[in-house]
């Protein structure tokens, strides 16, 4: 494997006295994608989160494309090549898709335009929808949305969590199909938190398992879909 | 059949509700309306029980609100739109005009026949809380910050004139850009405590801002005079020509041969203040369009998105809070120049109520809403004047009113910042659907 572009080496992030991270280390080489499963509450958004900088990891180190960026203020890390889309989607409401999309481009200080344009040829509905209010979205299509704003300041390492969630089947396979496209076209990176742990580990190189705060599990995705502690887990059982 | 299966729960929904409104108002009335102490012949003391005008009172609430309820009720059940749903659209076409229409009426003021010096002192006022307006509009409207306390940096602007007028005998041009950078300077201050505030607590802690500015301008006696005030605050001149009432060399009737007259500066004053507000506007238009604007209306949105774009919330708001405190600190210092005597009176928490009042009618974020806020009320209280206490009561009962009928404020659909082709406005009524 070639020197990760993301390492989290033995990270711990408390809220208050609660310890939600308990030393946890990943690793994410470039080009890949890699998902991280687990029960609600298990910390996945906290990791996130963490990468971030917000909240702030208390002790272990966060390494992206060999920098340190563990104690970055979040506006500078956001704009050092990662993005994140974030759980439950946030998109703005009141404005437009258009400007919803022209936001994540802003602080990067970037040209939107090509930006827009891969947001479009990515998720044609988005195109169609330019001038909605983003609040007035289906749930898929704010998906799509928070994807594209996220991906318009053309960062290195997605950040995605729980695209999934409270969609349909046919859509989230839309939205998992489109990350797919993205990592193989694009050679983008991406780190993917799912609850949906059968389809994120067909569509990932690598996961990892989290459980309360702890990795108690990686390798591949297959291996992973082999193993019977997740199938009970996580898949419901067979 | 239909009918009578449903006329029965919305009858009864209402009578409900009326009895509950019925009984808060007993609460609120019994000590309040019922109980009165009267001094006696003899000098003391003595409690007067009123019970009939409580009665009375909680009758009118029961009915008002069993009224409101059933009409609503019934309303919503015919499912034909809404009033506002057939309205909005003819509205935010005329809504194209009215802008430019007002412009123009401002502009054209003085020189309509028939307006005197009353009407005049009038529009002065008007303009004054229009601009006010504009400036929190900023902040609350865009940037989302509840902020009680905006009457902190209008008296910051009227006493960094006054002051520094008085010890250091500058001009009020001088003093102007000045005044507006002090408040900035205390926008910032108040912001940085109130970073991580949001809400109810944010808005508190502007409250109190604001009470304790009052409270040091009232007993900071040996440099604001306390409640004395300052008075003698000099009037601003024209380019250096001075609006004197007896003309003489100098002045500004003199320079341009006119017959001396003390109109001049009241219109000069009336076109000062329009020119003020319209800056405001003109700087808030700007920033709306770009990525400043645009990152106080996403903060607005969702603070945590924008902290996952990359956006720098705490540059972000303590610009909002320097932008909108700056306009109030420019109002501030005309409001010193015209009166040419202020004091912390001229500065209580209502005057933040009426701006926070008008921003709010006028429909967050709307420049054409607040203009038509700030006409409506503080038009409207020149012309209740005669209803004396009476004047606060109708003033309540017609915000509720406004509110009733139009819940996001008087225009309150927004305009994308970026247009596409046709501009398309995003109405009141898919904004009230929405989950924002
Ligand atoms: N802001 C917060 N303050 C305090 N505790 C928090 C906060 N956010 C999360 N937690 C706690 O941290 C733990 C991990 O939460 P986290 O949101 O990371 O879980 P998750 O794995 O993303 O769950 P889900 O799948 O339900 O989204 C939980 O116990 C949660 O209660
Ligand atoms: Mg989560």
């Amino acid at each position: 494997m070639s020197t990760p572009l993301l390492e989290i080496r033995e990270v711990s992030t408390f809220y208050g006295a609660v310890e939600a991270l308990k030393g946890v280390s990943i690793s994410v080489a470039p080009g890949e994608i890699v998902t991280l499963i687990g029960a609600n509450g298990a910390g996945k958004s906290t990791l996130l989160m963490t990468i971030c900088g917000d909240p702030r990891a208390r002790s272990g180190r966060v390494i992206f494309d060999g920098q340190d960026i563990t104690e970055r203020p979040t506006h500078h890390i956001m704009r050092g090549g990662i993005a994140q889309s974030p759980e439950g989607r946030r998109v703005f409401p009141r404005m437009s898709v258009h400007e919803n999309l022209l936001l994540g481009a802003q602080s990067q200080g970037i040209d939107p335009a090509p930006g827009l344009e891969q947001a479009f040829t990515l998720f044609p509905r988005l195109e169609e929808r330019q001038a909605q209010r983003a609040g007035t979205l289906s749930g898929g299509e704010q998906q799509m949305l928070a994807i594209a704003r996220a991906l318009m300041s053309r960062p290195r390492l997605l950040l995605l969590d729980e695209p999934s969630l409270g969609l349909a089947p046919l859509v989230s396979k839309q939205i998992f199909q489109a990350i797919r496209k993205l990592n193989a076209e694009t050679g983008l990176t991406v780190l993917l938190v799912e609850q949906n742990a059968n389809q994120a580990l067909r569509l990932a190189h690598r996961g990892y398992v989290l459980v309360t705060g702890r990795i108690t599990m990686s390798g591949t995705g297959r291996e992973l879909l082999a193993r019977p502690e997740v199938r009970d887990a996580y898949l419901g059982g067979h | 059949m239909s009918l009578a299966r449903t006329r029965r729960p919305v009858l009864g929904a209402a009578l409900k509700d009326a009895g509950l409104a019925a009984l808060v108002a007993a609460g609120l009335f019994l000590p309040m309306v019922g109980l009165r102490t009267d001094v006696g012949p003899t000098g003391a003391l003595f409690l007067r029980t009123r019970w009939t005008d409580v009665l009375l009172l909680m009758a009118i609430v029961f009915a008002g609100r069993f009224l409101l309820r059933f009409w609503q009720e019934w309303r919503a059940e015919r499912h034909g739109p809404s009033v506002q749903k057939r309205l909005a659209g003819p509205l935010s076409r005329s809504g194209r005009f009215v802008a430019p229409v007002l412009l123009l009426f401002a502009l054209l003021l003085p020189a309509i026949p028939g307006i005197g010096r009353y009407e005049l002192d009038l529009g002065i006022l008007v303009l004054t809380y229009v601009m006010l307006g504009w400036g929190l509009n900023i902040v609350v409207g865009l940037a989302g910050l509840l902020d009680l306390g905006y009457v902190a940096f209008y008296a910051v602007g009227a006493y960094s004139y006054a002051l520094l007028a008085q010890y250091f005998g500058l001009s009020f041009w001088i003093c102007l850009p000045l005044a507006g950078l002090l408040a900035a300077f205390w926008g910032i201050l108040l912001g940085f405590p109130v970073l991580r505030l949001r809400g109810d607590y944010l808005a508190i802690v502007t409250l109190g801002f604001g009470e304790i500015i009052r409270l040091v301008l009232l007993n900071w006696v040996s440099l604001t005079g306390g409640p004395n005030g300052i008075s003698g605050i000099p009037r601003p001149s024209f380019f250096g020509l001075a609006f004197t009432a007896g003309g003489g060399p100098g002045s500004f009737a003199d320079f341009f041969g006119l017959e001396p007259s003390p109109t001049h500066r009241v219109v000069f004053l009336y076109y000062l203040i329009l020119a003020l507000a319209l800056l405001t506007n003109w700087v808030t238009l700007r920033l709306r369009r770009q990525p400043l604007g645009r990152a106080w209306e996403a903060m607005r949105e969702d603070e945590i998105a924008c902290r996952s774009l990359g956006i720098n919330i705490t540059t972000t708001k303590l610009t909002a809070f320097a932008l909108g405190a700056m306009f109030g600190g420019f109002a501030g210092a005309f409001f010193a120049t015209r009166q040419a005597f202020i004091s912390p009176e001229s500065f209580t928490f209502i005057e933040s109520a009426i701006i926070l009042a008008i921003v709010v009618l006028g429909g967050l974020g709307s420049q054409l809403g607040v203009a038509i806020a700030a006409l409506v009320l503080i038009g409207g209280f020149e012309v209740f004047r005669d209803l004396q206490e009476w004047r606060m009561l109708v003033f309540g009962a017609a915000m509720v009113l406004i509110m009733i009928w139009k819940p996001r404020g008087l225009v309150g659909s927004r305009n994308p910042t970026v247009a596409l082709g046709e501009k398309r406005t995003i109405s009141a009524a898919m904004v009230a659907e929405g989950r924002g």
